[in-house]
């Protein structure tokens, strides 16, 4: 913050760079530097002990302490993100941290294992870091390629749009089904009362919604014989139509509802991987300091 | 021979309607004289319903109706029963034909029944009831008309609407919205587009067209009405329609040829100009007096409060003081010199060149809206690069202008009687330079919704702002220590113009040579490259255009039109060549920035030939900007659609800022490219949402931040004023419970904006309701950490940007994205 004549010139940020490539790349430097330092240390020691340095070792302690602190740190951007104050922050900055210091916490929690692996506390903390990191690099993919297929497929109509573009459609089936016949009605209705747009979340996320009642109405409406009344056909041809149209308006949301819940998928296994990974990282701390 | 009254009233008003209850309680012979068979006329024209406010505020109200703001029908019934508890004698359907005699003795012909006479005459007419009228021949047919009071009456019928503005429009929709009518309707507007109406309304207006309901006749003006047809003029010739009904809505002015006829003079000849009349309301013809909308004054209270002053005036009361006369004294408090209210308005009036022109009771209106501020010798008035859009006038003493912000010794002074900030009114930039006051000096500031109220009334006050705001501009543009002496001829010929969005003001390849300042709005740069125009630059207000032709007497080299409306001043190159002649120093500069513009082209043009469709994507994401009213925009949001995750932090932010409820709407608004362009403020150089705020609550921040202050009344004239849809009216939600309540024990809605159920219950549980009122983007303001949508954008995907920072040749490079 500056003063600038008379009145407080706030921090703005003009810059237009995505959080990969924040400051040109500053925390993904920092990061690096980082785990350079840390292979360089520990092939050191390796050298002068003669064999690998494991956790209770000076190196060990140091970068376990470095590690334990990253992932406390890591996980406080979900309290950051939902935390709005008023002094200046950015949370693009903090996900570019996260994302790179994240990632080397590969590097610096497997030097901390010195290696040694066994059914126990300390190796199912490593294996919950591992799984937290990777459904991370998911999330970076996500993040990275995702939002330009969400945009590009949506072009500029909005959800809301969409369902009520859905909601017309429905209300003109409904209008145009009034002269039909019971059988003609029963397909109309099966449109109308049966079409769910999304589903439960792995429907959204397969985006396999293989009995659509829309789908299936269509099927049943094109199966039936021509009518010999000319009221009862025009109209069936209407409802084809709109029933076709409500088709296409039904795979754009459920597309565009696909790439959100993919945009979410990973965050189910990256969070409550996280909370059990605090747990077990403060399990491990706890034996490890109980049987030093 | 009939009675003869001591006041007659014309007009049944609220001014004129309180002017007859305050006679009635004072047991004067009076009558109201009302047109129509009800009183009130103009209210009761109101659409059903109409929430009617009361403002200003701070105002006292003197009279002896009531009024508080409430739906039409609450107000018209309080009124008749308080007209009908003071005893007022009104006549309906009492038309004034003319009005004759003197003071003492007038009498008024009405188109019906005997005439009245009276000792005094209230006029209290408004302006609503004179309806601008069509010119053409054969206007006077009975089949045109200047209202409609409900569309649905008319059926299979060939319907002309007249009119470019809101009223118009309205009507058209109204007549063509249910196809059952069978009307076919058509809208004739005289200029290209419809500039002055809401952009919501014109949207429909073409989505009307668009589906075939009806047709929009642009540039046209209707020149022959015949029993059954209309003639007008298109660009392309006159041709002759079949037309059962015409219906004119353009515009209303006061009824000037029959209050002229009174013998009452007006202050000018513009169209706009109201009577001159008396600190008592007296007009020029003794004992005719001008209250309410006809005076100038269209806000109830004011009206009020002057028909019950006039009727003390002609009373007899001398030493009544003027309901606003303890709000100015306020005002005046704590300024040097011990003057009374009377004195400092004649003191101001009469030192300040531009207030002139005044009459002391506008003086008290400007007064209440302007400040009179004092200053030490060395005070900051106003500092470079701050936010203002407000007037200056100097009373007494002088200021010093920092001319070069390098050297704060470099300083112009400015006199008393004069004025400064007139760019920053006119341009709606930030300030230029720091001014500062140079001998103790008193001055007033006068807001911009003020000066251009001053300037509309005033056509003094008008050239004098022109003139002096044209020579500080160019002074200002092309220093080189010019004075106002060196560009006097250059001067001379120099001409405003009104430049509308879209139209040239330099065409490529034309051999013209003149020189363009942009005062107001902004200018776009194209370059016809291998057929296609090419966008170059962006030229915002405060700069020039057209140098190049001027300078090398060469054909024009690109094309240069509005981005939005705008106003320019055309120079003429002959004086301005003496003049570089004159000033080698001012040339040199010239060319220096000729050299780097040309530079900016080459490269584009460079770039074009190498990699065509990056420039033409910079070209088109320009244009697709410029398209969305980026033009006019001084900071604006935009969501990279190749970042955005639609994680909508940004709107969570938002509302977690701003009492629980969000200012932008992330997914909607408009894309190109991968530039997304959201519905949230854009902090217009002229805001749209200020130009009709009754209490004034809309302002811009230091930040150059447009936000709507406490004093907002909820009347949503800015929703309805603002063409990008950025402002809602709402009520703020309660309190919610904490982030970390939230967190731990899931207390509360959560982040963001409250769900409606959730709202809907803690409001009940508070018990108070809220009114709804006005909320837009307000940049975060007094947020030291800047606008909270940027701050909570996970992926950078979200930037504020301005435009000329924005439409750089930078972007290139990056594909434009």
């Amino acid at each position: 913050m500056t003063q600038v004549g008379g009145h407080t010139e706030r921090v703005r940020q003009r810059t237009h760079e995505g959080f990969l490539r924040y400051k040109g790349f500053r925390w993904a430097q920092f990061a690096t530097a980082l785990c350079v330092l840390a292979i360089g240390a520990y092939f050191v020691t390796a050298t002068r002990l003669g064999r690998p340095p494991s956790g209770n070792s000076w190196l060990g302690y140091t970068l376990g302490t470095v590690s334990a602190g990253l992932i406390v740190w890591l996980a406080c951007l979900g309290v950051r993100k939902r935390w709005i104050t008023d002094h200046h922050y950015s949370l693009k900055a903090w996900v570019s941290a996260h994302v790179y210091l994240g990632l080397s916490l590969v590097v610096l929690a497997t030097l901390h294992t010195g290696f040694q692996f066994g059914w126990n506390i300390h190796t199912l903390a490593y294996v919950l870091m591992m799984l937290v990191i990777a459904s991370g690099a998911v999330g970076i993919w996500a993040y990275a390629t995702l939002p330009s297929q969400l945009s590009h497929n949506r072009g500029e109509t909005t959800r809301k749009q969409m369902l009520e573009s859905l909601e017309k459609l429905d209300q003109q089936i409904h209008d145009v089904a009034q002269p039909l016949d019971r059988h003609g009605a029963a397909i109309g209705r099966l449109s109308l009362e049966l079409t769910e747009i999304g589903g439960g979340f792995w429907t959204r996320l397969t985006n396999r919604h293989g009995d659509c009642a829309n789908r299936r109405a269509l099927e049943q409406l094109r199966a039936l014989p021509s009518s010999a009344s000319a009221r009862q056909a025009e109209a069936l041809t209407k409802i084809e139509e709109l029933m076709q149209q409500k088709a296409e308006v039904l795979a754009l949301a459920r597309r565009q509802m696909q790439i959100t819940a993919m945009l979410e998928a990973w965050l189910f296994v990256h969070i409550p991987a996280t909370f059990a990974l605090l747990a077990a990282l403060t399990a491990h701390i706890i034996s490890v300091f109980a049987y030093w | 021979m009939s009675e003869l009254y001591k006041i007659a009233i014309v007009g049944s008003g609220p001014a004129g309607m309180s002017a007859a209850a305050h006679a009635a309680k004072k047991g004067l012979s009076h009558v109201l004289l009302e047109k129509t068979d009800h009183l009130s006329d103009t209210i009761f024209r109101y659409q059903k319903g109409k929430h009617v406010m009361a403002t200003p505020s701070v105002l006292v109200l003197r009279a002896d109706c009531q009024f508080d703001a409430g739906k039409r029908e609450k107000i018209l019934a309080q009124w008749n029963e308080d007209t009908r508890t003071a005893g007022v004698n009104v006549k309906f359907k009492a038309d004034v034909k003319s009005i004759t005699g003197e003071q003492g003795a007038f009498t008024i012909e009405l188109t019906r029944g005997e005439p009245v006479r009276a000792e005094n005459i209230i006029l209290a007419i408004g302006t609503q009831g004179n309806p601008n009228l069509m010119r053409c021949d054969g206007a006077g047919l009975p089949h045109v008309q200047y209202q409609l009071d409900d569309p649905g009456e008319y059926t299979d019928e060939h319907i002309f609407v007249i009119g470019s503005g809101d009223a118009g429009i309205e009507n058209a929709l109204g007549l063509a919205a249910d196809a059952g009518q069978g009307n076919t309707v058509t809208i004739v507007n005289r200029s290209a587009d419809f500039a002055r109406a809401k952009k919501a309304n014109v949207d429909n207006l073409m989505a009307t067209r668009d589906s075939g309901r009806m047709t929009i006749m642009t540039e046209t003006t209707p020149s022959l009405v015949e029993a059954g047809w209309i003639t007008v003029d298109t660009p392309q010739g006159s041709s002759r329609y079949k037309c059962d009904r015409i219906i004119a809505r353009m515009g209303a002015s006061p009824p000037r040829k029959l209050v002229e006829a009174c013998g009452v003079a007006f202050a000018s000849d513009s169209p706009t100009a109201f009577p001159t009349l008396t600190p008592t309301f007296e007009s020029t013809k003794p004992g005719i007096y001008v209250i309410g909308a006809l005076a100038g004054y269209p806000l109830i209270k004011h009206c009020m409060n002057q028909g019950f002053d006039v009727v003390e005036y002609i009373s007899g009361t001398d030493n009544l003081e003027p309901a606003d006369e303890p709000l100015l004294k306020d005002k005046l408090k704590g300024l040097p010199g011990q003057r009374s209210v009377a004195e400092w308005l004649e003191f101001l009036r009469s030192r300040v060149e531009i207030l002139n022109g005044l009459s002391p009771l506008q003086m008290r209106e400007f007064l209440l809206d302007s400040e009179v501020r004092a200053y030490s010798p060395g005070d900051a008035i106003f500092i470079r690069n701050d936010q203002g859009s407000s007037l200056f006038g100097i009373a007494e003493g002088a200021v010093a202008v920092e001319v070069d912000p390098a050297n704060p010794r470099i300083t112009v002074p400015i006199g008393a009687g004069s004025i400064f900030g007139e760019v920053g009114l006119i341009s709606g930039r930030r300030r230029g330079s720091t001014i500062r006051a140079s001998e103790p000096t008193i001055c007033v500031e006068i807001p911009r919704m003020a000066a251009l109220k001053l300037m509309a009334q005033v056509p003094e006050a008008r050239d004098t702002v022109n003139r002096i705001t044209t020579e500080r501009q160019v002074l200002q543009i092309f220093k080189s220590g010019l004075t106002p002496e060196d560009i006097k001829d250059v001067l001379a010929g120099a001409e405003v113009m009104e430049v509308r969005p879209g139209q040239a003001i330099i065409n490529e390849g034309d051999v013209s040579d003149d020189l363009y300042i942009i005062r107001s709005g902004s200018m776009i740069v194209e370059k016809n490259l291998g057929g296609k125009p090419v966008f170059m630059s962006y030229v915002p207000a405060g700069s020039y255009s057209g140098e190049m032709a001027m300078i090398e007497r060469t054909p024009r080299v690109a094309t240069v039109k509005a981005a939005i409306r705008s106003q320019v001043v055309k120079l003429p190159a002959e004086p301005f060549r003496q003049l570089l002649e004159r000033k080698p120093e001012l040339a040199k500069r010239m060319r220096n920035e000729m050299q780097a513009r040309r530079e900016v082209n080459a490269f584009i043009e460079e770039q074009k030939e190498e990699f065509g469709g990056a420039v033409d994507m910079y070209s088109s994401v320009a244009n697709f900007l410029i398209k969305q009213g980026i033009g006019e925009a001084t900071d604006v949001l935009l969501i990279d659609e190749s970042l955005c995750v639609g994680c909508d932090n940004c709107e969570r932010a938002c509302a977690d800022s701003h009492d629980g409820l969000s200012r932008l709407n992330r997914e909607a608004g408009t894309t190109f490219a991968n530039i997304h362009v959201p519905t949230s403020c854009r902090h217009c150089e002229h805001p749209h949402c200020m130009s009709d705020c009754p209490p004034n609550a809309i302002r811009r921040g230091p930040d150059g931040e447009v936000f709507i202050s406490d004093a907002c009344i909820g009347c949503g004239n800015c929703q309805r004023a603002c063409p990008y849809g950025v402002i809602q009216m709402d009520k703020p939600p309660p309190p919610k419970p904490s982030l970390f309540s939230w967190m731990l024990f899931g207390a509360g809605p959560g982040p963001g904006q409250p769900d409606y159920e959730w709202r809907k219950k803690a409001a009940k549980a508070g018990g108070a309701e809220s009114p709804k009122l006005a909320i837009k983007c307000d940049m975060c303001s007094g947020k030291a950490g800047g606008p909270a949508c940027v701050r909570a954008c996970p992926t950078g995907a979200a930037i504020r940007v301005s435009p000329d920072a924005f439409l750089s040749v930078a972007r290139i490079d990056k594909g434009a994205g």
